[in-house]
C-alpha cells in the first residue's frame, strides 16, 4: 500500500500498523509525535492503529520556533 | 531566593523571576542559542514543531540542547492557518513536549502574518476546553481580547509590531488602553521588538512580560544583545512598579531655590 508520509509517497507492507510502520521508516527512538490525516494520534495508540492505503501521517519533532 | 524589589510573578501556575521570555529561532548555532538563554535570564523559551527526517533527526538534537538549559518551554502553532491545523499541532506539541502550555497562532494574512481574529478566538475556545494553557498571540484589538477571555485565556499576547519586523510598539494607545482594561490578565507583548527600548516601554506601561526573538538572534551579538534584553525587562518593570513622576510643561528647578548664593529680588 502506498503511505504518504510528511508529504512524500512511501510504500509500505499491507496491514501494518502505525508502530511498524514507524519502526520500519527508521524513527525508533526519535522524539516523535504524529498525525494521522490531519489527526493527532497518542503515542500510546500507535500499536492498535491499522494504516490502510492512502493514508496521510505528519510525523514531526521538536524544532527552533518564536 | 526572591528580591522584595522584583518579586517573583506567577503566569500558567509557574512562579518565575525572569520577566522575558525567549525565542529559539533564526540564531547562528545551538550554542549560541543555549549562551544567550542564559545570558538573557529567561526561564520560557519558545519551541516548534516541523516534519522530521528519520535519518537527520535534527529535532531530538534540538530538544536536547533545550533539555540542558533546564527552562520551561511554550510550544507554539506558527504556520498554522486554520483551527483544525492549529488543534493537531497543540496536541502534537502537547504530547511531544510534556506541558499544556501553548502559544496559539492563527496567521491570517501572509504579508503581516496577523492573527487570523475569528479562527483564532475559535480555536481558543476548544483548546480551553481540551484542558491547554492558552497563550494566544493576538493584536491589540479589544473585542478580540474580550472574546479570548470569554473563552478561557487568561493570559493575552498582543503584538508590538509584525513578526520579526523590529518595529517597536506601534500603537502604544492601544497597548495602554488593553492593560487598563484587563488590569487582571497577563499580558506580555509578543512580535515586532527591535530593541531593549521597546521592551522597557512596554514594561513600564505596566505590561506582564515580553516575548523576544529576532531582536536577539539577529543582532551582530546575540548573547549580548540576550543580556540587554534580560536587563531591559527588569529595568522596565522596575520602573513601572516605582511609577513615574507627572510630565511637566515647563521646568522646574531640581536644586532648591532657598538659599541660592547672590540671590536677589529683580
Amino acid at each position: 500500500m502506498i503511505i504518504e508520509i510528511n508529504g512524500e509517497k512511501k510504500e509500505l507492507e499491507n496491514s501494518c500498523s502505525l508502530a511498524e510502520a514507524i519502526h520500519d521508516l527508521g524513527y525508533e527512538g526519535a522524539r516523535i509525535a504524529v498525525a494521522r490525516n490531519d489527526e493527532f494520534v497518542p503515542r500510546g495508540d500507535y500499536a492498535t492503529v491499522q494504516l490502510r492505503d492512502g493514508d496521510r501521517l505528519e510525523i514531526v519533532s521538536p524544532m527552533q520556533g518564536g | 531566593m526572591t528580591d522584595p524589589i522584583t518579586p517573583m510573578w506567577s503566569i500558567g501556575g509557574r512562579q518565575l523571576r525572569s520577566r522575558l521570555l525567549l525565542g529559539t529561532a533564526r540564531y547562528p548555532s545551538l550554542a549560541v542559542l543555549q549562551q544567550a538563554i542564559a545570558a538573557s535570564g529567561a526561564e520560557v523559551v519558545t519551541v516548534s514543531l516541523r516534519r522530521e527526517s528519520a535519518t537527520e533527526r535534527a529535532g531530538t538534537h534540538f530538544w536536547s540542547a533545550i533539555k540542558e538549559m533546564d527552562v520551561q518551554v511554550l510550544p507554539n502553532t506558527a504556520g498554522c492557518k486554520t483551527v483544525k491545523e492549529a488543534v493537531t499541532t497543540a496536541e502534537m506539541g502537547r504530547e511531544i513536549f510534556e506541558t499544556p502550555w501553548l502559544k496559539l497562532e492563527v496567521i491570517g494574512d501572509d504579508y503581516t502574518l496577523q492573527p487570523h481574529p475569528f479562527l483564532l478566538v475559535e480555536a481558543a475556545e476548544e483548546l480551553c476546553r481540551r484542558g491547554f494553557q492558552v497563550f494566544p498571540y493576538t493584536t491589540e484589538d479589544m473585542v478580540v481580547a474580550e472574546r479570548l477571555v470569554q473563552a478561557g485565556c487568561s493570559i493575552l499576547m498582543p503584538w508590538g509590531a509584525p513578526i520579526g519586523s523590529g518595529q517597536g510598539l506601534n500603537n502604544p494607545y492601544a497597548l495602554r488602553t488593553l492593560r487598563a482594561r484587563y488590569p487582571d490578565v497577563s499580558l506580555i507583548v509578543d512580535a515586532g521588538i527591535g530593541k531593549p527600548s521597546h521592551a522597557i516601554a512596554a514594561m513600564e506601561m505596566g505590561y506582564d512580560g515580553v516575548l523576544v526573538n529576532t531582536a536577539v538572534a539577529r543582532a551582530a551579538d546575540p548573547v549580548r544583545m540576550a543580556r540587554a534584553f534580560g536587563l531591559a525587562v527588569e529595568s522596565g518593570r522596575l520602573a513601572y512598579l516605582a511609577g513615574a513622576m507627572p510630565v511637566q510643561e515647563m521646568a522646574e528647578p531640581s536644586t532648591p531655590v532657598t538659599g541660592t548664593p547672590f540671590w536677589h529680588q529683580s
